[in-house]
């Protein structure tokens, strides 16, 4: 027991330890020191994960670090809770982490800020860690902003370019949004049930009669805090922005790490949503309709990264729509496939960029699988597994969500077949633009150093062979995965399918077959191109609409922004400049004036002094005597 | 024995308008001495025999004769001093005068107050000693300090240094300041 | 001795609050009259006595040691008060070649 506290504190102050020195000595650190020093920590972060996870046999242990807030009634304790579930996530956060950090030696290394950029990436994962090891919503909390700062500090690292610094400004002020949602959950489940530890929480809940006003509040605004954090319709704008930050930060918070968060959230209280319907509706159709508008705005993307971040705001959805029919180790395991063959996909992209000198538009791109041999091979895994195609990590993920929710709607699988296919049309459309072909650009491309193509090659291992990980019973496997993390969720629900083995083959088959048919049409648009256009001015207005990401951004400036920059200018010109300013200025002005005033007592005669202190002496006396 | 108290009290009373009524400072000073003198004529009255010394000695044989020293050194008594204005000076003795009479005012209830008991033995050294370093340890040696301190502070301040003195513009017209 | 006790029982409170007032009410009323320097702190000296009279009369009629105890103390203050006031005396007189006080009309802001 005492091992298990000791491993469980040892592994956040890992990366802490790195943020602190690498933070303090930033302008004694070189690329290489700062960067083996950060993924040296976090890789023994990782192996004391391992040795963690090795000796945990399905219970729930929590690690009290020390009592944290304590008013009144209200008691929060610093706590870990080592389960299942935050093991796992430890596990795959640990590891990703390590490998973009050591690939980030290469990526990063003529960056002046690299030392910097080393502590930021040692907070991030140290916020992450804290965020799934916290046993209560408050640590979760910690973590939960910490990210989000970090997001933040990381979207804006090259700060000298003004859209970055609103980038990270924009992650910023939207997962703000989603935070206030978090924080009055909080306050909502504290008033309902006395603490907000999850253990008691969820056994108090799991007493309670489904469709409770407030747990169905709390689900909600708790849903609301992880659309923010997840990208999810409608606070998803945020994370194409994203990509504004180095390539190894878009590999591991935008895609890896952080933007499963929300996810994570909603399987620690899956008790709560599995009391609330409503709810779960909301969730599955907002995840349906958050994959399809990733899915379809990444047709018309020509940023390699821009692709790469909506196919990720698309991928979330289908967690989210796993979230939905209460397919919470389903929307796991694709949160686990997805972050091996999301961060190689993103790793793949700095690779390419990285060869091409800072050059991320595809259709300047075309024909390196020549040139940059490993990332094209590991490319294409990844591309693979994101596709769904057997028996890569992705088909069994993605499989398992899609017939959980063909059990649940048959709409919503139509929906996420669709968004599918679209998948594979966007991600083979960016292949065939990146690899094949001949070369568009200028540059003179060139493979990437060790460093950086080893962690692709362990991804693209990963991403090939995840799927191991949960083997559907219908393939003669166990599902290792779901039966592991059974053990962490609080009572769930059967997740087992009720699907008999040949409707399950067939959705399979479908699914395969249409996602094939999809990749030989995108072969026949993108294979061959060896110039490529602009777009067509006169394309159908629903083409031009995806294009211009269904007018998102738009809206929202004409429903929120505008209105405020109207409502700040005209505070401005009445509040500010006609009250706020006279009364600040004028009760200055007004002391001053007195003293101006005063000042001519003081006029340096000490007579006038002694005279002064006399009548007030006198003056004192009266007083005593005339109230005696 | 009461008309030793009112020959007394005509004394300091005297001696005390002479010290503020004097041209002369050496009058000042030998007027004040008159007054201290009859001060400690009281204190013995009221059986404070220690008190009485310590007076004598501290004020009128150290303070007043440095005072003395004062004068004669910066040669004093030769500098005529201009008098302040007649409005002034009224105001001083009025305000003077309505202090005395608020002072009196304010203690009136206490003036009848009989003594409660008559102890000989409180101002004898003994007594004082005693209580001063049992009860008064503390403060008297925190005084010691403070002596310290005002001896370094004169030091420090009448001492003749090399450095530039801002010259301060010679006594301003009579009459200007009230 | 004992003559002298008995005889100050004859003289009423009241004479030393009367007399002790008087004096402070001139120290203060020359404080305020001269211009000469030394005479203020005379003055103020004079007024720090009629304070000590005060309290070891008040101490007699008490019978508490502690009110001479206090004029000791004040005592000393006193001593050291004269001691810096004559050294501020002293360099004023260096500096300005005259003892008024209006010549420490520099002592504002």
């Amino acid at each position: 027991m005492v091992r298990t506290d000791l491993l469980a504190m040892l592994v956040p102050a890992m990366p802490l330890l790195g943020t602190l020195i690498i933070g303090f000595g930033r302008r004694k650190f070189t690329a290489n020191t700062a960067g083996g020093l950060a993924t040296v920590l976090v890789a023994l972060s990782f192996v004391l994960t391992l040795v963690l996870f090795l000796g945990h046999h399905g219970e729930r242990h929590i690690v009290h670090l020390f009592n944290w807030i304590t008013v009144g009634e209200m008691q929060i304790p610093f706590t870990f809770q080592i389960d299942a579930l935050s093991l796992w996530m430890m596990l795959f956060i640990t590891g990703v982490a390590a490998l973009i950090h050591g690939y980030s030696i290469g990526y990063m290394h003529d960056d002046p800020r690299v030392a910097t950029f080393f502590a930021q990436l040692n907070l991030f994962t140290f916020a992450m860690l804290l965020l799934v090891m916290g046993s209560n919503f408050l640590v979760t909390f910690i973590g939960w902003e910490g990210v989000g700062l970090c997001s933040y500090l990381l979207i804006g690292f090259w700060y000298k370019t003004p859209e970055f610094n609103y980038a990270g400004r924009k992650a910023f002020v939207m997962n703000r949004i989603g935070d206030v949602g978090m924080v009055l959950a909080m306050a909502l489940l504290f008033l309902q049930f006395g603490t907000l530890n999850y253990a008691p929480v969820m056994d108090k809940a799991g007493l309670m009669a489904p469709n409770n006003p407030v747990v169905i509040t709390a689900t909600l605004l708790l849903f609301l805090g992880a659309t923010g954090k997840s990208a999810q319709i409608p606070l998803l704008t945020w994370l194409p922005d994203a990509m504004a930050g180095p390539t190894p930060v878009s590999a591991l918070i935008h895609a890896a790490t952080m933007v499963t968060a929300g996810v994570f959230l909603v399987v620690r209280s899956s008790v709560l949503y599995e009391l609330a319907p409503y709810t779960q509706q909301i969730v599955l159709w907002v995840g349906v309709a958050t994959a399809l508008f990733g899915a379809t705005v990444g047709l018309f993307q020509n940023d390699i990264k821009k692709v790469l971040a909506y196919s990720t705001v698309s991928q979330l959805g289908y967690m989210f729509a796993a979230m939905g029919v209460g397919a919470y180790s389903a929307g796991m395991f694709h949160v686990t496939t997805h972050a091996f063959f999301k961060a190689l996909l993103f790793l793949g992209a700095g690779s390419v960029i990285h060869a091409l000198g800072g050059e991320q538009d595809i259709r300047k791109m075309g024909g390196l699988k020549n040139t940059t041999r490993t990332t094209y091979v590991t490319f294409l895994v990844a591309t693979l597994a994101i596709a769904g195609i057997p028996p890569l990590s992705g088909f069994f993920s993605k499989d398992s969500i899609m017939a959980h929710a063909f059990q649940e709607s048959p709409l919503a699988y139509a929906l996420l077949v669709f968004a599918a296919m679209l998948t594979a049309l966007y991600m083979f459309r960016l292949l065939f633009l990146t690899f094949f072909g001949t070369y568009r650009g200028k540059a003179h491309p060139h493979e990437s150093p060790r460093v950086m193509t080893v962690p692709l090659v362990v991804l693209a291992v990963l991403s090939a062979v995840g799927g191991v990980l949960n083997i559907p019973h219908i393939f003669g496997g166990n599902e290792w995965l779901k039966h592991h993390l059974i053990t962490a969720a609080d009572g769930v629900a059967n997740e087992d399918l009720a699907l008999s083995a040949a409707t399950e083959y067939g959705l399979m088959a479908l699914s395969t077959i249409l996602v094939v048919l999809t990749i030989w049409y995108a072969w026949t648009l993108y294979g061959k191109k060896t110039t490529l256009d602009g777009e067509p001015a006169d394309m159908p207005f629903l083409k031009r609409l995806i294009a211009k990401r269904w007018m998102l951004d738009e809206l929202y400036a004409y429903l929120f922004e505008r209105p405020f920059s109207w409502l700040s200018r005209h505070l401005f010109t009445l509040g500010e400049a006609k009250v706020a300013v006279p009364v600040t200025v004028g009760t200055g002005e007004a002391a001053q004036g007195f003293g101006e005033w005063l000042r001519k007592l003081q006029n340096g005669n000490t007579s006038f002094y002694l005279f002064g202190m006399m009548l007030g002496m006198v003056l004192l006396l009266l007083i005593t005597l005339l109230s005696a | 024995m009461l008309y030793l108290f009112y020959l007394l009290a005509a004394v300091s009373i005297l001696s005390a308008v002479t010290v503020v009524a004097a041209r002369s400072p050496i009058t000042s000073v030998i007027a004040l001495i008159v007054c201290f003198l009859s001060i400690a004529g009281h204190y013995i009255l009221l059986n404070a025999q220690f008190l009485a010394m310590v007076h004598v000695i501290v004020y009128t044989g150290a303070i007043l004769i440095l005072m003395l020293f004062v004068i004669m050194l910066l040669n004093m008594n030769q500098l005529v001093e201009q008098r302040k204005p007649l409005l002034v000076r009224i105001a001083a003795v009025a305000t003077g005068g309505l202090f005395f009479l608020v002072l009196l005012a304010a203690t009136h209830q206490g003036l009848s107050v009989a003594p409660a008991h008559f102890d000989a033995g409180i101002g004898l050294v003994h007594t004082i000693g005693t209580v001063l370093f049992r009860d008064y340890l503390v403060p008297f040696e925190v005084s010691s300090v403070l002596f310290l301190a005002a001896m370094a502070g004169a030091m420090v301040l009448a001492k003749k240094d090399g450095t530039e003195h801002v010259n301060l513009p010679p006594s301003s017209e009579p009459g200007q300041n009230a | 001795m004992e003559n002298v006790i008995t005889a100050i029982r004859v003289v009423p409170l009241g004479h030393y609050f009367f007399l002790c007032f008087l004096l402070f009410a001139i120290g203060m009323a020359g404080a305020l009259l001269r211009r000469n320097i030394l005479i203020v702190i005379m003055c103020l000296e004079l007024m720090l006595n009629s304070v000590n009279l005060l309290l070891v009369a008040l101490s007699a009629f008490l019978g508490d040691t502690g009110g001479q105890v206090f004029v000791f103390f004040i005592m000393l203050v006193a001593a050291a008060e004269v001691t810096v006031g004559l050294a501020i005396l002293v360099q004023l007189k260096r500096n300005t070649d005259g003892v008024d006080i209006n010549q420490l009309n520099r002592l504002k802001w």
